[in-house]
């Protein structure tokens, strides 16, 4: 990433691309609750960002006044209609009502938790082939080795398409959601790939129907008294692509760090697995990969502030996951924590629609990491970078077991 | 005690599920109500404030203490 000018003031002057920002933002949303809880920047485009919990809580209740249209968090690129795809193109996260609620109605039924196990399984297997291939020599990097490799073939056997093209489908969803953020041509141009290469799926699985896949499924189905139409498909399995793949491994790659960097943490897991369901709800709440945008489509005064019309809101979920109004001793992970209302995954009608996959992705990842590997620690000396923006998430975790 | 999930407010993020299986289920798009029409037993009371705890959305509630 090319340099940036230095912050002159996180209230009135944040950079989302800062550095700081991507590797620590956590005293800076500290700072930010105790002066000013909405800041502004007029960087990006321009923006304004929550950072307590009650919040974004009101922000993501006020539909229709902000719009998910434009859910990036950079100012999208002018560019005509049939280029961008259908309702935004990745519904349900880029519609507003009533349009969403139509599309997501079409795809929950394939995420609930009963739909989600089906892919079980094939996830355990998944992670156990992917440990084989290092188990032998003692060191792995548990983000490039381990975590970026599962959600990419998860969403890809759901789909039906080709598993073994993992890499490509993890260098377009870069292409677009990370690198592609300050780089507008590269952004458009895997966009772009993305969807040719849906179409020409789609139009596979029209003329051959797959049982059980879920592009399959998304061709028979109706919507009221409608077929999808190709675009419509398209412009959803982008969503599933882009949003199911950066997000899920930032998850996993951040728990990964952080049992490899907290001996004590990794200690108790390691002698009671009965610990997963809350340490993984802390490990969602603690490292909240996930920030969205909305953009204003009126006036909204609020909390002190005036949003003004077309202006950008930034959904910042993992700051309202550390907010201390709501989460006891919040700065501090605590894996048996009972009570732990966490919006990592967002709140209200766009609360991602994908979470139970999510949830059984990181299950899975990270009790068939600890059964073959329970002791592992971090490679001392080992860089561990950051990515950051629209998804947080470690790019590499050198452990040594 | 007998508790309810606010069918306007439940997003389906399906916490109170995970915490207490015997209080709550999903329908087919994830939407969760309670069992048993909201009857919460003395032995899950405890579930049932979890549930209450950790829905993001509040739309746990309580009918009758």
């Amino acid at each position: 990433m090319q340099e940036r000018k230095p912050v002159e003031s996180w209230e009135t002057d944040y950079d989302i691309f800062d550095k700081q920002y991507v590797s620590d933002p956590f005293p800076i949303w500290e700072d930010l609750r105790g002066k000013c809880p909405i800041a502004h920047t007029e960087r990006n485009g321009g923006s304004w960002l929550p950072v307590n919990f009650d919040d974004l809580q009101a922000f993501v209740g006020m539909v229709p006044e902000l719009s998910s249209k434009e859910p990036i968090v950079v100012p999208p690129v002018d560019v005509p209609d049939e280029e961008i795809g259908a309702d935004g193109g990745a519904p349900p996260i880029t519609a507003d009502p009533p349009i969403q609620n139509m599309y997501r109605r079409s795809i929950l039924p394939f995420f609930t938790v009963k739909a989600v196990a089906k892919h079980r399984p094939y996830t355990e297997k998944l992670c156990n082939d992917l440990i084989n291939r290092f188990h032998n020599t003692g060191k792995a990097d548990a983000a490039v080795d381990y975590a970026q490799q599962i959600p990419p073939r998860v969403i890809a056997h759901m789909l039906g398409i080709d598993e073994n093209r993992t890499d490509d489908f993890t260098q377009w969803v870069r292409n677009v959601l990370e690198l592609g953020l300050t780089d507008i041509e590269l952004r458009l141009k895997y966009r772009k790939v993305i969807r040719d290469f849906f179409f020409g799926v789609v139009a596979n699985r029209r003329k051959n129907p797959g049982d059980e896949d879920l592009i399959s499924q998304l061709i028979a189905s109706r919507v009221g008294d409608e077929p999808l139409n190709d675009n419509q498909i398209v412009s959803m399995c982008n969503l599933l692509l882009v949003a199911g793949i950066d997000t899920t491994w930032s998850s996993i790659g951040a728990a990964m760090w952080h049992f490899a960097s907290h001996e004590d943490d990794r200690k108790r897991v390691s002698a009671d697995h009965g610990l997963f369901p809350t340490a993984i709800e802390e490990m969602l709440r603690f490292y909240a990969p996930v920030t969205m945008a909305r953009v204003a489509t009126t006036d909204v005064e609020y909390n002190g502030v005036t949003i003004k019309e077309g202006d950008r809101v930034l959904m910042n979920f993992p700051g309202a996951c550390r907010d201390p109004k709501h989460f006891e001793d919040a700065d501090k992970v605590i894996i048996d924590r009972q009570k732990n209302r966490h919006i990592a995954f967002g709140a209200g009608i766009h609360r991602c629609a994908g979470s139970n996959l999510a949830r059984m992705e990181m299950d899975v990842a990270l009790r068939t990491w600890f059964e073959r590997i329970p002791e592992f620690s971090l490679v001392e000396g080992g860089e561990v970078t950051w990515a950051g923006g629209q998804v947080r998430g470690p790019r590499n975790v050198p452990v040594r077991f | 005690m007998k508790i309810r999930v606010n069918a306007d407010k439940c997003q389906g993020h399906n916490r109170c599920c995970a915490v207490a299986p015997n209080l709550f289920d999903v329908d087919d798009f994830g939407n969760a109500f309670a069992l048993n029409d909201g009857a919460v037993p003395d032995d899950e009371k405890a579930n049932a404030q979890l549930a209450i705890d950790n829905c993001p959305e509040f739309a746990v509630e309580i009918v009758e203490d």
